[in-house]
């Protein structure tokens, strides 16, 4: 599964009803790489994220995976390659975590051909990376927040998906279980080869997470490269409207961002 | 669980039991519920006023002339009989679709209204139309259609949300239910049998010209429902999380709204909204084999023993004969209050 997938917007301009949300944008996902998308609230991140796997057509403009229209693509065929887990996904009441990551295998399966070996094999692996093996007979709806994100996440890894789109991950989540979500991804990412596009609220585990960074401002791409070359005092400032000082993250060596309000600030 | 002193399972050895243990258990369910339902269906032809033995049932089944027992089985009970298999059957597959497709055990048929626009449709047509079978049959389903497209339009904004479309039903539900009472209150030289089955659902004095659409219906639809099955359980976890599995939605959605509306509409059509069967059919068939893998043919069968049962019970077990609707009625509205007061509590859908 090291095959790398190229995929593009090219010139895409998102909305919905008479609401432009993302404008005439240009963006190349690096393959095998993990990309983070940050920006300020309603910016157009979780709509970009939308387009480009198929849930969202663009208005103009185009999403291009390995040289071909994703919004022309048969829609199991794409879900083969690319990966979705939303914001807020919806487990039925009552399903427990094996038959929730068992679903992650709809698009390997035809009317015709029945679960099969490596059904499970792929099943028992995405259990396996995210440690909910021993949760597989629990029902969804009895786990604590951290588990649940970690039993959606092991039915995007049943998906057995080169690309993996994830739309804040982390959200609802505490301070040790945002780290083990994010470094479960990371480990996929090196591991398998996986391509990850995610976006995340938190720009300092952004920076520390990111091989490369999108910062989106009004739905325009601002700025886009490496967390040192994004993460910038002026960036913050354009893109957050917010005054900041980025210091070198003692643990990652990446940059950190620390806030500048009006209150709690030392007189220089 | 227990024994700590084993090693923990491999994943591998976990999916394999969880897999097998729930196939089991759907295998053996499934099975069980087929063996109630034959053998409701064969108790329903032998007993009554009159007993007749398994053999004069078979020998009238096979088309012998049997004296007494092909009139009383051949002509009374086997066309009831059989439209109480395939309506419950219809109303149990019909609501466990809805109720998944929109992830709300609210979201019956029954309860938005689309039954009542079979249910107001047919009895406008018998009363005040004097149509026949097959131009009521009809015009139940393009009505049932009709209240299903209206009930989507009014709920749609930015896509479907279950709980506006649960309260836009439950509205139209309401107009409906008093049109079709307003129209049988009209309808002076009317017996009180045909009244309710327009209003509650009977069995009572089926012949085979109404039980054949249904069946044919029925025939018909279950393998566009059960092509959809894989895709409607994917929908479950949310329009996104099925899109990004690979399911074309919007085309799931409308293929199993129409199959499922054209099997209430079939079945209000011959039998009336028997009550609350699509409503309780599909949760009791989600207790019963768990949520794992499709609830159509379990729902199905729940919805068949329960007509079956409802109907016996309403000739047979009390002083007064009761039409099978008043029968299942008595069981939902219960479990309804209960559905309504957890959602309340909860602050959201249940």
């Amino acid at each position: 599964m090291t095959t790398s997938h190229s995929l593009t917007a090219e010139r895409l301009t998102l909305g919905y009803g008479d609401r432009v949300v993302v404008e005439s944008l240009d963006l190349t996902v690096p393959p095998g790489r993990v990309t983070v998308i940050v920006g300020a609230n309603a910016c157009g991140k979780s709509t970009l994220l939308r387009s480009l796997s198929r849930l969202l057509a663009p208005r103009e403009g185009r999403v291009v995976l390995d040289g071909r229209q994703v919004h022309r693509m048969p829609a199991k065929e794409l879900a083969r390659t690319l990966g979705l887990l939303p914001q807020s996904p919806v487990a039925p009441e009552g399903i427990t975590v094996l038959d929730l990551v068992c679903r992650g295998r709809h698009p390997h399966q035809g009317l015709f051909s029945r679960w099969n070996g490596r059904d499970d094999a792929a099943v028992a692996a995405a259990l396996e990376a995210t440690q909910t093996t021993d949760l597989a007979d629990r029902a969804v709806d009895e786990l604590s927040g951290g588990q649940r994100q970690r039993v959606w996440i092991a039915m995007a890894l049943a998906q057995e998906t080169d690309l993996l789109l994830l739309d804040e991950p982390t959200t609802f989540l505490d301070a040790s279980h945002q780290i083990e979500v994010l470094d479960l991804l990371t480990d996929l990412n090196r591991t398998r080869g996986t391509t990850i596009v995610m976006v995340l609220h938190d720009l300092n585990l952004a920076a520390r997470y990111a091989d490369h960074l999108i910062a989106l401002a009004d739905g325009r791409l601002h700025a886009c490269g490496t967390p040192a070359e994004v993460l910038t005092e002026d960036n913050v400032r354009t893109v957050f409207g917010l005054d900041s000082r980025i210091i070198e993250d003692p643990v990652s060596g990446r940059p950190l961002m620390l806030p500048i309000g009006r209150h709690h600030v030392r007189p220089q | 669980m227990s024994a700590p002193a084993a090693a923990r399972p491999s994943a591998a050895r976990v999916v394999a039991r969880g897999r097998r243990r729930s196939a089991t258990r759907r295998r053996v369910i499934i099975a069980t519920l087929a063996v109630l339902v034959v053998a409701g269906f064969a108790v329903t032809l032998m007993f009554g006023q009159t007993f007749y033995p398994p053999d004069d049932v078979v020998r009238v089944i096979l088309g012998e002339q049997v004296p007494g027992a092909s009139f009383t089985v051949g002509r009374l009970r086997l066309p009831r009989a059989v439209l109480a298999v395939v309506a419950g059957f219809s109303f149990g597959m019909a609501g466990v679709t809805f109720q998944t497709m929109l992830r709300n055990p609210l979201a019956s048929p029954d309860i938005i209204g689309i039954s009542w626009g079979a249910s107001a449709a047919a009895a406008i047509a018998i009363v005040s139309l004097s149509l026949d079978r097959t131009q009521v049959s009809a015009l139940a389903i393009v009505s049932a259609l009709a209240v299903a497209l209206l009930i989507y339009v009014l709920a749609f904004r930015d896509g479907v949300v279950g709980t506006r479309l649960i309260l836009i039903g439950i509205g139209i539900s309401a107009i409906l239910e008093s049109v079709t009472s307003y129209v049988l209150s009209r309808a002076a030289e009317w017996d009180l049998q045909e009244a309710t089955r327009w209003l509650t659902g009977s069995l009572n004095g089926v012949t085979w010209d109404q039980t054949l659409p249904a069946l044919a219906a029925l025939v018909v639809l279950t393998p566009v429902l059960l092509h959809q099955a894989r895709d409607l359980s994917a929908m479950q976890l949310g329009d996104d999380t099925a899109s990004a599995l690979g399911v074309r939605v919007e085309r799931t959605r409308v293929t199993v709204i129409v199959a499922a509306v054209g099997l209430i509409a079939f079945a209000t059509a011959a039998a009336g909204p028997i009550a609350f069967v699509a409503f309780l059919s599909g949760p009791i068939a989600a207790r019963l084999v768990g949520v794992g893998g499709s609830l159509l043919v379990p729902a199905g069968l729940v919805g068949a023993l329960l007509v079956l049962v409802a109907d016996f019970a309403g000739q047979f077990a009390f002083d007064t004969r009761y039409p099978v609707g008043v029968v299942t009625g008595v069981l939902g509205a219960p479990y309804l209050v209960y559905l309504i007061v957890r959602t309340h509590r909860a602050g959201g859908s249940p």
